[in-house]
């Protein structure tokens, strides 16, 4: 049986499959539900998780099914954050400035756009990265105004 | 796993996709596989209307951009309509408006390329 591991208690363990982020956005979803947060904000941490987790499954495990990613959800009266660990190969994102898209258009360069897409949907964006070990992105959303 | 599918209807020379459900990394090589179908008959009028499209990620949005110029090169277009404002809102944070027309009805977009 290839199901992934789930745990009820914020935490979602799932293969490097795109196949899966459908089950990541509904986990992210269901949670961020839970804490009481308004549907269009709701909305843009969906689309942030799995712009990050496209990148896990093409830029850390490229594109083999067979890398774990554990998608951790916490939050309190203040902040939701989303944590996603990879231990796929790292890499490291620059800060991203607002693509170019003229530019990107004429080098049909498309990548670059879903990290440009977490930074304006959530407040923190942060990466740790222990090369051979693991990867984590942090995505952190303050909630106190909804 | 999430549902996407499309559908290709005619106008004239304008062939329109309709797309529907969630369009994302995963879903993202089904709409290339129309564009470059429609490629390969030299069909380069094209409209995607985004009425039943309920989701998008930066991948699905990569697709336009991948095959705009081809398109433009040979005399054709993809004009956008119908999106709802949730999606709207993703194409123009990306700075969509300035390189694609994306009209609120269908028929706006067929009126402008027999026009053109």
């Amino acid at each position: 049986m290839s199901v992934p591991d789930k745990n009820t208690n914020g935490e979602l363990r799932v293969k490097s499959k795109t196949e899966n982020l459908s089950e990541i956005r509904d986990f992210v979803s269901s949670n961020a539900t839970k804490a009481g947060i308004q549907s269009a904000t709701i909305d843009k941490i969906i689309l942030a998780v799995d712009e990050a987790c496209t990148n896990v499954i093409k830029h850390a495990y490229k594109l083999s099914p067979k890398g774990e990613i554990i998608i951790k959800v916490d939050y309190n009266d203040n902040t939701f954050t989303i944590t996603i660990t990879d231990y796929g190969q790292s890499f490291k994102p620059d800060t991203v400035p607002l693509p170019d898209l003229k530019k990107y258009y004429r080098e049909h360069r498309v990548g670059g756009l879903g990290m440009y897409l977490m930074k304006s949907l959530m407040d923190d964006v942060k990466y740790t990265s222990v090369p051979g070990k693991y990867n984590k992105v942090l995505l952190s959303k303050n909630i106190k105004s909804d | 796993m999430a549902e996407f599918n499309t559908s290709i209807r005619e106008n004239g020379d304008i062939n329109i996709i309709d797309l529907k459900g969630y369009l994302d990394a995963h879903t993202a090589p089904t709409l290339e596989n129309n564009f470059t179908e429609l490629i390969k008959e030299n069909k380069f009028k094209i409209i995607v209307n985004f009425e039943d499209l309920a989701y998008i990620s930066s991948a699905g949005l990569g697709v336009f951009m991948a095959y705009i110029e081809n398109i433009r090169d040979n005399k054709g277009d993809i004009k956008l309509t119908n999106m709802s404002d949730k999606v709207f809102n993703i194409f123009d944070l990306l700075g969509f408006p300035l390189l694609y027309e994306i009209y609120k009805k269908e028929d706006e977009a067929v009126n402008k390329f027999n026009k053109d």
